[in-house]
């Protein structure tokens, strides 16, 4: 499902780039980079950091950390040129800085292209190239692959693309240790994961607007009661994978419960949403294991975050010897 | 002519674009300062003593 309108290009909004004044606040600006976004993506990144098995100067950890931040805003902003015209249509995203008209796209694209290449060298120069050209990649992915090509075409577009959200630690792990191994790619899983029941618990209140923008979203291409049983099962999935960790000594003592008691209040709110499909209740529903599931992501990685970089973790061989007792 | 006015299209900033603007300006020169700062921060974590160590 393509739109008739040439995406990245101004659809009778506000924001046609003639004759414009530059009126845009600095926080409009900022705006651009999607710091929400960019604060997920410092966090699991620092987590990576934490627990790579290697060592690196505070300061160009910091830094690099910086870069990874930057290389997110950027993609953020090319995500925002590329999609103002479905912003300007749907009533979340109507006030971002392009479809307000604070903005122009050029200015966006420009913002866009620019830290992208500055975040990918610096990255290189300062850490390594490996770890540059994954955050390349990420970039590529989110920018290209997620706004340019999936999100307009298959419902499955934040299936896939939510990868985009989830390299974060791995490229942090390069970073550290100049590769990727299991560590952070469970990591990625668990964000990966994560994502279909995060997006579609919002997605299922906003169908209406998605509908209108011409956005294949789950709940307006296979309908809600579909995009509630596949909420479901990508939770049973997650609740488990999200113990993992702990199975591979990533995690120890304090992981195992923080992350089998959540994953058990992210499977009973997943099963409300299963269960409740009319009226304020649904909605309710959606709201709670959407705001929980920011909940969930948040303390599993603080937890590992505090079992790595405060020293507050034991237990790390229990996990491993429970799996090698087994097989 | 007024400092604001632009001859080409005629365009006078109002009071409030004109404070927009100036913190606009402060802060590229925030973000100029901060990567000067950083870049020298890199390259003595990543020289450190060796930055003396050179063939003159």
């Amino acid at each position: 499902m393509i739109s008739s309108h040439m995406p990245g290009q101004p659809d009778a909004s506000p924001s046609g780039d003639d004759a414009r004044v530059y009126s845009g606040s600095v926080r409009d600006y900022l705006e651009l980079f999607k710091p929400r976004v960019m604060s997920l993506v410092i966090f699991t990144a620092l987590v990576g950091m934490v627990v790579a098995k290697g060592h690196l100067h505070p300061v160009i950890a910091a830094v690099s950390l910086g870069l990874i931040a930057v290389g997110a805003g950027a993609s953020g902003a090319l995500n925002m040129w590329w999609d103002q015209d479905i912003d300007a249509r749907m009533s979340r995203t109507a006030k971002r800085p392009i479809p307000a008209g604070q903005v122009t796209g050029s200015e966006a694209l420009s913002l866009g292209l620019s830290l992208s290449v500055a975040s990918v060298v610096f990255l290189g120069l300062i850490a390594n190239w490996f770890a540059a050209g994954l955050l390349a990649f990420t970039i590529f992915f989110y920018a290209v692959v997620y706004s340019m090509w999936l999100k307009r075409w298959t419902a499955q577009n934040i299936v896939i693309g939510g990868a985009a959200g989830a390299f974060p630690p791995m490229v942090a792990e390069a970073v550290v240790t100049g590769s990727v191994s299991w560590d952070s790619f469970i990591l990625f899983l668990i964000i990966f994961m994560w994502t279909p029941p995060h997006f579609w618990a919002l997605a299922l209140s906003k169908s209406g607007d998605y509908e209108k923008a011409g956005v294949p979203m789950m709940p307006n291409v296979a309908g809600p009661d579909s995009t509630r049983t596949q909420i479901l099962v990508y939770t049973l999935l997650l609740a488990p994978l999200g113990v993992v960790p702990f199975f591979m000594g990533l995690g120890g003592w304090t992981y195992a419960v923080v992350s089998v008691i959540s994953g058990l209040l992210m499977i009973v709110l997943a099963v409300q949403v299963y269960r409740r499909r009319e009226g304020a209740a649904a909605t309710k529903a959606e709201q709670a294991l959407f705001g929980f599931s920011i909940l969930y992501l948040f303390l599993l990685f603080a937890t590992l975050l505090a079992e790595h970089a405060f020293g507050l973790g034991s237990g790390f061989d229990v996990g491993p010897r429970l799996v090698s007792g087994i097989i | 002519m007024p400092d604001d006015k632009n001859a080409d299209d005629g365009v006078e900033l109002t009071p409030e674009q004109k404070k927009m603007r100036r913190t606009r300006n402060i802060a590229i020169a925030v973000a100029l300062a901060a990567f000067v700062a950083i870049i020298y921060a890199v390259t003595v974590a990543k020289l450190g003593v060796n930055v003396l160590k050179r063939p003159i």
